[in-house]
């Protein structure tokens, strides 16, 4: 379980997180939704340590973040963030070779090897494992990094905004990866969704933030309502029963 | 050992046939061993100058190579960010403050200087579009000619203007045995940046993904920053600045090889040596027995390679 415990964030004079406290169950998938600003990214870079914590705590399975040496903090949980920038040209095996660097730091084994090989099947990689990464298109690049991630083979799994740069058919490939490694891996999955129908569809819990502060949570079937989402989200939306799970209509 | 690898190896190996063979007394390949004479000169002259040449090759591109990854632009190298200029200024002012001190202290100074030189840089870019990396380098080439000026205008006041010309270009023409042995100290630093490989290309992924994957960003960052800032010290204490060596080498390399420094680093000393050594030889050889520096030959070249790597054909991309 991460748990969260009275986390505030500022940015300058901008309150980004208020006096936020919330747990992530083991297990299954956890969706964090909510309109641009709502500070889900900046949730996800504390929890995962990627920017200090200013006031409050997050403790995943017990360990505190911000006491927990970052190599140990690395064999708990992988990250993955939006990419920006210029990518850097290593070849595809390589980088998802990285993802085993920190159980083995230079000196890989044959498990090491052995889940280079699964990370790069999973995601539809091993024919472009020689390819360098400046050489892919995004969404190619995207499922390299995410590869990355998952060969680092921890209990917990962060992904900020996985979906963005895949088409239809890599994102619901992803999302049913996903799923099944949260079913038969064992591991937990924590990831900040856009397209709330992909929330609805995959996730076992939804975390629902506004203004920095916990709008709602809880199981998608239960907290993804009309009244909910559109005052969430400032708009009027609908929410239909469609093949036995809740689907949003927000398009139009 | 890997095919690029082995072929920067034989065209070394060359080269160093050439150079040793080549200069201003024409010495036989034959009588360079036999003759006492011959042997005096080649341990005295022509085996130092050699190994000069190919140790400020080799570390210069490793310097580059590192640089490229921490700052995440493939544009930038020592002479390109202020760090050379930096080490120039720290050298001026303790040899105009304190002569006496002994060439280690000086060396130091300088490092301590081109690392200060090389932190405001990397302030400066921070500031930067990331979407512009193209700025990077302009950025840091009027940096590095604003640090120049200075350091021109402080040597023309003191009258030590030749001191700059000699730290400036790169020149291999005074090497002597007893006058070079510091760069064994830049190449087994440069050496050592091996054992940090890995920390180096997780770096060139980003803060965010290094830190993912457990790295000590900070850690990594301060020991190859403090690498390329001795390295560069040392360069343009003995022989001088080279400049674009640690540009154009990283870059073909990167190339063919890609970002893994681990597998690419070896391939990018090797090909820094033969370079540096290349254009020496040349040197000898264009005007003989007049010399041309070897950092004006390489400059010449480097510059135009630059230019074909900024503007040439793109890569496959996208």
């Amino acid at each position: 379980m991460i748990t969260v415990r009275n986390l505030s964030h500022r940015i300058g004079s901008a309150e980004i997180l208020h006096d936020l406290s919330l747990d992530f169950p083991k297990d299954g998938i956890t969706a964090i939704i909510g309109p641009n600003g709502a500070g889900k990214s900046t949730l996800m870079g504390l929890m995962a340590r990627l920017v200090p914590i200013q006031t409050g705590k997050v403790e995943i399975d017990g360990h505190c973040v911000a006491k927990t040496r970052t190599e140990a903090l690395a064999r708990r949980m992988a990250i993955v963030t939006q990419r920006v920038g210029v990518a850097s040209r290593l070849r595809v095996g390589d980088l998802v070779g990285f993802g085993r660097w920190p159980h083995h730091h230079g000196r890989p084994r044959d498990e090491d090897h052995a889940a280079v090989e699964r990370a790069l099947a999973a995601f539809d990689l091993t024919e472009l494992r020689d390819r360098f990464l400046d050489e892919l298109s995004g969404g190619q690049n995207q499922r390299a990094f995410i590869a990355m991630g998952l060969a680092q083979e921890t209990d917990w799994l962060l992904l900020d905004e996985p979906l963005n740069n895949l088409d239809m058919y890599h994102a619901r490939a992803l999302m049913a990866r996903i799923h099944a490694l949260s079913r038969e891996g064992g591991r937990s999955v924590v990831m900040v969704v856009h397209d709330i129908n992909y929330a609805a569809a995959w996730a076992d819990h939804i975390v629902a933030l506004e203004n920095g502060r916990l709008a709602f949570e809880g199981a998608p079937r239960e907290v993804l309502t009309a009244e909910r989402l559109s005052r969430l989200f400032g708009m009027e939306i609908g929410v239909e029963e469609i093949g036995g799970r809740p689907t949003v209509l927000h398009h139009a | 050992m890997s095919r690029p690898l082995l072929l920067t190896c034989l065209a070394l190996a060359g080269l160093v046939l050439a150079s040793v063979s080549i200069g201003a007394a024409s010495v036989s390949p034959w009588h360079l061993l036999s003759d006492p004479e011959g042997t005096k000169l080649l341990f005295l002259s022509r085996l130092p100058r050699t190994a000069a040449a190919m140790l400020s090759g080799a570390s210069m591109a490793v310097a580059g190579v590192i640089m490229q990854l921490l700052v995440r632009n493939r544009f930038v190298e020592p002479s390109t960010t202020g760090t050379v200029e930096a080490a120039m200024l720290g050298l001026l002012a303790v040899t105009m403050l304190a002569p006496g001190v002994p060439i280690l202290g000086k060396m130091g100074i300088s490092a301590a200087a081109a690392l200060l030189g090389m932190a405001g840089f990397l302030a400066l870019i921070r500031r930067l579009p990331p979407e512009e990396p193209l700025m990077v380098p302009l950025v840091g080439i009027i940096y590095s000619g604003i640090i120049g000026a200075g350091t021109t205008f402080v040597a023309y006041q003191a009258d030590l203007l030749q001191y700059l010309g000699t730290w400036m270009n790169g020149e291999f023409s005074g090497v002597l045995a007893g006058r070079y042995e510091l760069l064994w100290l830049a190449g087994l630093v440069a050496g050592l940046a091996y054992l940090y490989a890995d920390r180096f290309t997780i770096a060139g992924l980003g803060e965010t993904a290094s830190i993912g994957l457990g790295l000590n960003y900070a850690q990594t960052l301060w020991i190859g920053l403090v690498t390329v800032s001795v390295v560069t010290a040392m360069v343009v204490v003995t022989v001088g600045a080279v400049p674009f060596v640690g540009l154009v080498v990283p870059n073909i390399v990167a190339r063919i090889m890609g970002d893994n420094l681990r597998a690419s680093l070896p391939v990018m000393a090797g090909m820094g040596a033969g370079l540096v050594l290349a254009s020496d030889v040349l040197g000898r050889i264009l005007r003989f027995p007049y010399e041309i520096p070897a950092g004006t030959i390489f400059g010449a070249v480097g510059a135009a390679v630059f230019l074909w790597l900024l503007l040439g054909p793109k890569r496959r991309a996208r």
